[in-house]
């Protein structure tokens, strides 16, 4: 794809997402390069962080040598607890989950659909075994589901189609779409672009774009 | 008189049978009750169904139950981890049969079974392919899949401490399944760190009631 060397790096679509998370959020950041999003929420704000394992008010990694093996996150990390926070068991750190209790999740991708679908835990390799985690129940239950990925596979292909060849998380789920090129939304007329990489044409953006995408009146600069 | 402290692990597992299904507790290395699934190890007890999140990684706890040819059936939602070679290496072989549940629907089958309920409608997975052969209802405009409820002729749990009636505290997010397993299962057997006098803990902070529990055990330092 011409372009590519305007591509975002992860970190800075991390600080992107972050400045959507509002203050005094209740937040699960999906396993992996979603966790990036904490360390670039700024101070100004107080979010709270949930794991599934049955944690609020999760806090940073610890210091070398203060690890406890019990208190780890959902990526079995070790992390920190933050004054406030709270232990829980797992029918209830699902319950909010679930229940629609997570203000906003931030969850990886394979692909995503122009109608939201989901595809984040199988492709079709036979080879590995199958595993699903909390994937499905964060996608269905949280209110806000916010996608960090890249705009593009590795070998070049389309992430953002009309539908997921990959076996689904759930249907009609994703809100917002960040990717290394732009930030899209996801409405009933398909993805809606509001922000792209300066430097980028929409023709770019549209060729490494396997759905049909529509541009805001007031598209911003994806500042990098 | 009510004493639900057994001395030995060697007690604490006795009389589970071969075949039995059994809920174990922890979250990666969370949590898990290691020294009550070696004791079942050491028992020589097969053909388990063992459900559990994750497929065990390493030589220890669940991953020494696969290498040992012991567990029939996992019922897990991420049996994928660093150094699940045990499982992975069963699972490749057709050795052990493997039921993918979305992590909550695990959680909840259980909560389901330990609350007497037949089953309940969730949207968790109902348009993928883990909905596939179950029933699916349209509830407030939503597609929901009907789940059963997964109880245990078992569960093994780790906690930090309990009093002779079985009531239990746990420690930071080593927690994680072990109330809702405790309460799902026939017959439930928890590992502590210490035990206290009756009346030690504070009623207010009990997380797990003695109900839930048949035999404590304590393990680590004498």
């Amino acid at each position: 794809m011409r372009g590519r060397e305007l591509c975002l790096d992860v970190r800075a679509v991390a600080r992107r997402i972050a400045r959507d998370i509002p203050d005094g959020a209740y937040v699960n950041l999906g396993i992996g390069l979603p966790t990036l999003v904490a360390d670039c929420v700024g101070d100004d704000k107080e979010v709270v962080y949930h794991s599934e394992n049955g944690i609020l008010g999760m806090g940073p990694a610890p210091a070398p040598g203060e690890e406890d093996p019990e208190l780890i996150n959902a990526g079995k990390q070790p992390v920190t607890l933050l004054p406030g926070g709270a232990f829980f068991h797992h029918t209830d750190a699902f319950l909010m989950m679930r229940g629609g209790h997570v203000d906003v999740t931030v969850l990886g991708a394979f692909q995503v659909s122009e109608t939201g679908d989901l595809a984040n835990w199988a492709t079709d390799d036979a080879t590995h075994p199958p595993a699903v985690g909390g994937a499905m129940d964060l996608a269905v239950g949280a209110k806000r589901v916010l996608v960090m990925t890249t705009h593009t596979t590795r070998a070049g292909e389309p992430k953002l189609l009309p539908r997921c060849g990959y076996p689904l998380t759930a249907a009609a789920v994703v809100d917002r779409v960040y990717t290394d090129l732009a930030v899209l939304d996801v409405t009933a007329e398909g993805f809606l672009v509001r922000e792209m990489v300066a430097g980028l044409t929409r023709e770019d953006l549209q060729g490494a774009t396997a759905a049909r995408l529509s541009f805001a009146d007031d598209v911003a600069v994806l500042e990098p | 008189m009510i004493d639900k402290r057994v001395a030995s692990l060697a007690d604490a597992v006795a009389g589970i049978e071969d075949g039995a299904t059994v809920l174990v507790g922890g979250f990666g290395a969370s949590g898990v009750p290691v020294e009550l699934v070696h004791a079942l190890l050491d028992q020589g007890t097969t053909d388990l169904t063992v459900v559990t999140n994750n497929a065990g990684s390493g030589e220890t706890d669940v991953a020494a139950l696969l290498r040992e040819r012991r567990v029939r059936r996992i019922v897990c939602s991420y049996p994928r981890s660093t150094g699940s070679v045990w499982f992975e290496e069963r699972w490749r072989a057709g050795e052990v049969e493997l039921e993918l549940v979305p992590q909550g629907t695990l959680s909840e089958r259980m909560r389901a079974a330990a609350a007497g309920l037949g089953g309940f409608f969730t949207p968790t997975g109902a348009d993928s392919r883990l909905a596939e052969g179950k029933e699916v209802r349209v509830i407030g405009g939503r597609r929901h899949v009907f789940e059963e409820p997964l109880p245990g002729d078992v569960a093994l749990v780790k906690a930090a401490r309990a009093d002779r009636w079985g009531n239990l505290v746990y420690r930071t997010a080593a927690r994680n399944f072990g109330p809702t397993m405790a309460a799902a299962a026939t017959l439930t057997v928890v590992q502590v760190d210490e035990f206290v006098e009756l009346g030690e803990l504070d009623p207010e902070v009990i997380v797990t009631p003695g109900i839930f529990v048949d035999r404590v055990v304590r393990v680590g330092a004498a």
